[in-house]
C-alpha cells in the first residue's frame, strides 16, 4: 500500500492544506495573530501548539472510554492545562527572552479552540496512534500559517527573518522604509486576510 | 494609586490596548457572534460581566495563595506556587462561570435568557483567561484589577458591536471570489484596529 493511501497519511495532512484550522476553520486565531510579529517566537509557539495538541490528543483518547460524558470538558481543561504548564516551564528554563516575548500567549493555548475542538471532534473517538497523528497534524497546519504570517510581517515591517537583516543597506540609503503598520495590529489582521483569500483561490483553482 | 492614573488605565484598556483589536484576544467568539448586533451585544455584556468578576477574584487567588511567599499567613514562608497560576486561573472562570449560570437562572430569569446561552461559551473565551494573565503580569493591584477588568470587558463590548454593524452592511457588498466570508472579516478587522490605534496618541 502506498503511503499516502493509508489512513494515518490522510488524518496528518488533511488539517494541514484541507481544513486548514486557521484559516479554513477560523479557529485558534487569537494567537496566531499576536505572536507574529517575527520568525522566531512564532516558530516556538508553533512548536508549543504542536507538542500540546499532539500529547492532549494522546491523552484523552487513552482515557476516551473512562471519562464520564458530563464532565469530559472538566477533564479535557485539565489535560491541557497540565500540558501547558510543562511547556511554558520548559520554555522559562531554556529560552528566557523567547519566553518574555510571548509572555502570556503561552498560557493561552489553554483557551485555544483548536485543541479543544480537536479533542471533542477527534480523540474521544478515535485510538491513541490516529489521535497523535491528528493531533500532529493540526499542529503543524497552524504552525504552517502562523511561520507565513510571520514572514511577511516581519520582512516588511522590519527588514529582517529570524532575526538577521534581509533587506540590504543599500535599500534604505535611497529611500527605503520598513513599514511601521505590519508590526502594529492591524497588519496582522490583514495579512492572515490577504492569505486566506489567497488559500481559497488556490484551493478552488485546484478542485476544477 | 489616585483616581486620574485609574481613569487614564480605563480609557487605554477600552481604547488603546483594546483585548480584541490590540491582543486578539477572543477572536473565535468575536467572529462567530458578530452577525447581528442584538447577539453581539449580548455576548459582549456577559463578557463585561464575568471579566468584571474574574479578575479580580484572580488577583485575589495569586496574591493570597500562589505568588511566591504569598503563604507566609499560613506559615510557609518560602512557598512558591505561582506554576499553577494557569491551571488555578482557568478551574477559576469555568467555576464562576457555572455558578454566575446557576444564579442568573435562579434570581435574573429575564437577563438568563438574554446572556444565558453565551455563558457556556465564555468559560473558554480567551480574552478571559488573557484579561487574568494580562492582570497577573503587570502586577496590578486589587483596585487597578477591578478597574482593568471592568473596561477590558467594555472593549471587547464595543469592538464586537462595531465589527457586527460593519459586517450587517457587508452582506450586501458584491465582494470578488473568495474574499467574502473569513478573509474579508479580517480585514475589516484589521481597518477598525487602525482606525482604535489613533487613540494611542491621547496622554492623560
Amino acid at each position: 500500500m502506498k503511503l499516502s493511501k493509508t489512513k494515518g497519511y490522510a488524518v496528518l495532512v488533511e488539517p494541514i492544506l484541507l481544513s486548514n484550522p486557521v484559516s479554513t476553520a477560523v479557529l485558534g486565531i487569537c494567537s496566531a495573530l499576536a505572536v507574529t510579529t517575527q520568525m522566531m517566537p512564532a516558530l516556538v509557539m508553533a512548536l508549543c501548539m504542536t507538542t500540546v495538541t499532539a500529547l492532549a490528543n494522546v491523552i484523552i483518547s487513552l482515557m476516551r472510554n473512562i471519562i464520564p460524558k458530563n464532565i469530559r470538558i472538566i477533564v479535557e481543561l485539565v489535560v491541557i492545562a497540565s500540558l501547558v504548564i510543562l511547556a511554558d516551564q520548559v520554555l522559562r528554563a531554556f529560552m528566557f527572552d523567547i519566553s518574555k516575548q510571548l509572555s502570556v500567549f503561552v498560557g493561552l493555548i489553554i483557551t485555544n479552540c483548536i485543541v479543544m475542538g480537536r479533542l471533542e471532534a477527534f480523540a474521544l473517538g478515535n485510538g491513541p496512534g490516529l489521535s497523535f497523528l491528528d493531533g500532529l497534524g493540526n499542529g503543524l497546519g497552524y504552525g504552517y500559517i502562523l511561520l507565513v504570517v510571520a514572514f511577511f510581517r516581519e520582512l516588511l515591517g522590519s527588514g529582517s527573518l529570524f532575526g538577521f537583516q534581509i533587506v540590504p543597506d543599500m535599500f534604505y540609503a535611497v529611500g527605503y522604509q520598513n513599514m511601521g503598520l505590519m508590526v502594529l495590529a492591524p497588519g496582522a489582521f490583514i495579512v492572515i486576510g490577504l492569505i486566506a483569500w489567497a488559500q481559497n483561490v488556490l484551493l478552488a483553482k485546484g478542485k476544477k | 494609586m489616585d483616581i486620574v492614573a485609574l481613569i487614564g488605565l480605563a480609557v487605554s484598556s477600552i481604547f488603546i490596548n483594546n483585548v480584541l483589536l490590540a491582543y486578539f484576544l477572543g477572536m473565535c467568539s468575536f467572529l462567530a457572534c458578530s452577525k447581528n448586533i442584538k447577539t453581539a451585544s449580548g455576548l459582549g455584556m456577559a463578557v463585561v460581566f464575568v471579566m468584571s468578576i474574574t479578575v479580580p477574584l484572580n488577583w485575589a487567588i495569586a496574591h493570597f495563595l500562589l505568588k511566591p511567599g504569598a503563604l507566609a499567613w499560613a506559615g510557609f514562608p518560602t512557598m512558591d506556587l505561582s506554576f499553577l497560576i494557569f491551571i488555578s486561573f482557568i478551574a477559576t472562570i469555568a467555576a464562576l462561570v457555572q455558578i454566575v449560570e446557576m444564579v442568573m437562572e435562579q434570581y435574573m430569569p429575564n437577563l438568563h435568557m438574554s446572556l444565558g446561552i453565551f455563558l457556556p461559551l465564555i468559560a473558554v473565551n480567551c480574552s478571559i483567561l488573557g484579561a487574568s494573565l494580562f492582570m497577573n503580569e503587570r502586577a496590578y493591584g486589587f483596585v487597578e484589577s477591578v478597574v482593568f477588568g471592568v473596561s477590558s470587558g467594555i472593549g471587547f463590548w464595543l469592538a464586537i458591536v462595531v465589527m457586527a454593524a460593519v459586517q450587517q452592511k457587508l452582506k450586501y457588498a458584491n465582494s470578488p471570489f473568495g474574499l467574502s466570508g473569513f478573509a474579508i472579516n479580517m480585514i475589516t478587522t484589521g481597518l477598525i484596529a487602525m482606525a482604535f490605534m489613533s487613540f494611542a496618541g491621547i496622554k492623560i
